[in-house]
């Protein structure tokens, strides 16, 4: 069945198994999640822009709170980096694809369902509304009786199915399908980062994996895991969440620290300093990551020993951070810098991570976690690591290597910009809520009194909001210009360090006439220069006999599979009928795996 | 039943499926950490009976985990006759295999009926209920993947014949049942065998 399908147009997208095109519909999808999640943002801060604002009901906005955040980390960050992943780690590390074509498309297929699922719940008017962190025993049935909470555990659910199945591929095919004589410390910092991101979401999403399916007993049949009239704990639910919530807080920054890595290197033209101890740190802070989970939870009365072990495993994780940050400057340091649209976006997500960084490090001791906790300081703290650190770098990213992607250069006018507008909306809407959160506004709540002294920083945040979002909305045009209208690029237009580059902009569907042998860390770059500094004539792409070249098969089973493992989530959310639905997808899904099984790659 | 990687030369030599099932293994060790770790703190936080102590029967539950590991010594000897090409010896095996399975999921289903219908302990019973289903459960589940597995690697030899040696695929089922196995070798002790310490 899936011989001889076509190459271009609808069918050839929906059959694909070829990383790149995959990579493109993980972004496409996540920039169209992006502008969702920030229509719930700029609805909030419009909330709160004037004290007793009746904008919006409580409902709505606690609606709102709950989808904002969802929304922005499990569809746009993760899959914005997810497309990172794909595009590049088979181009970085000279692989013709990934290890599991198929089962890459399969992880794409059951992201979008999922994210669709979980978006369901708005025509239905049965949003979420328990926070992204969804704290028991708000999810009780009793305390939400419709299906809100029920959209929000299998939407995350499917989402993070997804996400297992790609943290499980990136791992092999980082591991596994190197070019020859790329040991692991000659790969780009952009692959170890990824590659520990990928270790970090096949640890920690099983633990939520079993979380969501207790809230669902406890919905479903009456169990009481998180009851404390039936035995269960509160608490449990907190614990569970953050084991797996604080691994994912550098899932979401790793990736975007790998992408900055390239990005400054590239452009002060300087090999990245201290690559070997950028690796360590990496892989130290996702040691780490798995041990500081209860600092999320200080105010629960740990007691005094957890307290102080966990408080000193968060100051200790601020040590490999600070070494990189220190890296990064000191990348910088003495180079020949150009401050191209991507290179602002590096170097600001270093200074805006800085700072988040040093409000995290406060948040560390406990005492002061105490007076923070629930308050808009950490509010402030999380946007400066989400925003102001992952999604800065992420554009950094789309900007240096939309070139690569669609053979166009964006446009530097408006991409600096949106750039400007972004740094200084961002600030004006997040440096104000240190002040609130200090003053005492707690976070998560739909209005104010006016006699507060809240007013003047609320409508601050508000306007620095909008001057975020047509900074956001020039982003758009830019993409769809450029798309079009953009300088043609050459393969090198940033005069690059790492094996993408070596292939035409855009690359074949083949990525690589002819496997790269490399031999040192910067391969390509010392193909194009000595080490000290004199021009070299770099190899051209052989020519090779492109239909010698075994490309696998596109297949329907994918998006079939992920389909039928949807609908069983679905049965749960519909009340009619819903097992049926339900059986109908494990009818599906059982008959995929078997055709997937026995079709030839 | 091959990926297109199947004829590529992996950086570690070893075969790209038998290193996703473990790295697959890593993750399903959280999900069985967290799962034991769940029965662990709730099977003493019941507000009514019945405990674990009412409940368990020692002597079948040894009987199946015996059976569990026999499989497993079946799922070996049918790997190793895959690779030596025997294809009567191989089918043989892989059927032990899914016998074995079958019979631990019937001891299973035993002891799930008794559990609700004689001692009158439902999945929402107590907590202890609860959080004993879920684990055994789920590691039921695990096991019927598995009986599926290798009923159709049955299935596919029986069909195929003398050309379908493929001891790629065996090697990759066989590591998870061994892991299947393994894992209740640790419910076996965390939860039915803690009871007398």
């Amino acid at each position: 069945m899936a011989k001889n399908l076509p190459k271009t147009g609808l069918i050839s997208w929906l059959t694909t198994v070829d990383h790149k095109r995959i990579g493109i519909m993980y972004a496409l999808g996540s920039l169209f999640f992006l502008i969702v999640g920030g229509i719930d943002a700029i609805l909030m801060r419009t909330q709160l822009m004037v004290p007793n604002s009746t904008f919006l009901s409580g409902e709505t906005y606690n609606g709102l709170v709950t989808m904002h955040g969802t929304t922005m980390i499990f569809l746009v960050i993760m899959p914005l980096s997810a497309a990172f992943f794909n595009y590049l780690v088979p181009l970085q590390i000279g692989a013709p694809d990934v290890a599991f074509p198929r089962l890459n498309a399969l992880s794409f297929w059951i992201w979008l369902f999922g994210s669709l699922l979980l978006n369901t719940s708005y025509l239905v008017q049965q949003v979420p509304s328990v926070g992204w962190f969804a704290y028991a025993n708000l999810t009780q049935k009793q305390f939400n009786p419709t299906h809100s909470v029920d959209f929000w555990i299998l939407g995350v659910q499917v989402v993070g199915l997804a996400s297992l199945i790609a943290s499980i591929n990136f791992f092999v095919t980082i591991v596994n399908m190197r070019a020859k004589g790329m040991t692991l410390l000659k790969m780009p910092l952009f692959v170890w980062t990824t590659l520990v991101t990928q270790v970090l979401l096949f640890l920690s999403l099983p633990v939520i994996t079993v979380a969501l399916v207790m809230i669902s007993f406890d919905r479903t049949f009456g169990t009481g895991f998180f009851n404390p009239g039936l035995g269960g704990q509160v608490v449990m639910w907190q614990h569970l969440f953050w084991i797996f919530g604080h691994p994912e807080v550098y899932i979401l920054i790793l990736p975007a620290m790998g992408i900055v890595s390239e990005i400054l290197a590239t452009f002060a033209r300087k090999p990245l300093f201290g690559y070997t101890v950028m690796v360590y740190s990496s892989c130290a802070i996702g040691f780490l990551g798995f041990a500081v989970w209860a600092h999320h939870m200080f105010t629960t009365g740990l007691g005094p020993w957890a307290t102080a072990l966990f408080s000193a495993a968060t100051m200790l994780i601020a040590v490999p951070t600070g070494v990189k940050i220190f890296n990064w400057i000191s990348t910088l340091w003495g180079g020949q810098i150009r401050f191209t649209t991507a290179s602002l976006f590096a170097i600001s997500f270093v200074a805006m991570f800085t700072f988040g960084g040093l409000s995290g490090i406060m948040h560390s001791s406990p005492v002061i976690d105490t007076q923070h906790q629930a308050s808009y300081f950490v509010v402030a703290h999380f946007h400066y690591v989400l925003y102001g650190g992952a999604v800065m770098g992420l554009f950094g990213g789309i900007y240096y290597w939309f070139p690569k992607v669609t053979g166009r250069m964006m446009n530097e006018f408006i991409g600096k910009t949106q750039f400007w507008l972004y740094m200084i909306g961002f600030n004006l809407t997040f440096f104000p809520m240190h002040f609130l959160g200090l003053e005492g506004m707690p976070r998560r709540i739909y209005t104010y009194a006016g006699d507060q002294n809240w007013n003047f920083w609320n409508l601050c945040a508000t306007l620095g909001a909008y001057i975020t979002a047509v900074g956001g909305a020039l982003f758009f045009i830019n993409m769809i210009y450029s798309m079009f209208w953009g300088a043609k690029a050459s393969a090198d237009p940033w005069d690059g360090r790492t094996l993408e580059w070596s292939i035409p902009s855009p690359p074949p569907e083949y990525n690589f006439a002819k496997l790269p042998e490399v031999s040192q860390l910067d391969d390509w770059w010392y193909k194009k220069y000595t080490h000290d500094g004199k021009r070299l004539t770099p190899p051209q792409q052989p020519v090779v006999d492109i239909s010698s070249i075994h490309l696998p098969n596109q297949s329907f089973w994918p998006i079939f599979l992920a389909g039928g493992i949807t609908m069983i989530a679905t049965g749960f959310v519909v009340s009619a009928n819903g097992v049926m639905i339900s059986l109908i997808g494990v009818a599906l899904t059982v008959a995929s795996t078997y055709g997937w099984a026995y079709e030839e790659p | 039943m091959s990926e297109s990687a199947h004829h590529f030369q992996t950086s570690t030599n070893i075969e790209n499926r038998k290193f996703a099932m473990w790295v697959l293994i890593a993750s399903e060790c959280f999900l069985f950490g967290t799962l034991i770790a769940n029965y662990l703190i709730n099977k003493g936080r019941s507000i009514a009976g019945p405990t674990p102590q009412d409940v368990y029967e020692i002597d079948i539950t040894t009987l199946s985990t015996f059976d569990l590991l026999m499989s497993s010594v079946a799922m070996v000897l049918a790997l190793h006759y895959c690779k030596e090409k025997d294809l009567r010896k191989f089918q043989f095996w892989t059927f032990m295999v899914v016998l074995g399975g079958l019979i631990f999921l019937g001891f299973q289903y035993h002891e799930f009926s008794t559990f609700v219908l004689k001692e009158g302990l439902g999945l929402s019973t107590n907590i202890f209920a609860s959080s004993f289903y879920l684990l055994t459960g789920c590691h039921g589940a695990h096991v019927t993947v598995g009986v599926l597995w290798m009923s159709s690697i049955l299935v596919t030899s029986l069909i195929k014949g003398k050309e379908w040696f493929n001891s790629d695929i065996v090697e990759v089922a066989g590591l998870y049942w061994h892991f299947v196995d393994v894992v209740w070798i640790i419910i076996f002790t965390v939860v039915y065998l803690f009871v007398y310490v």
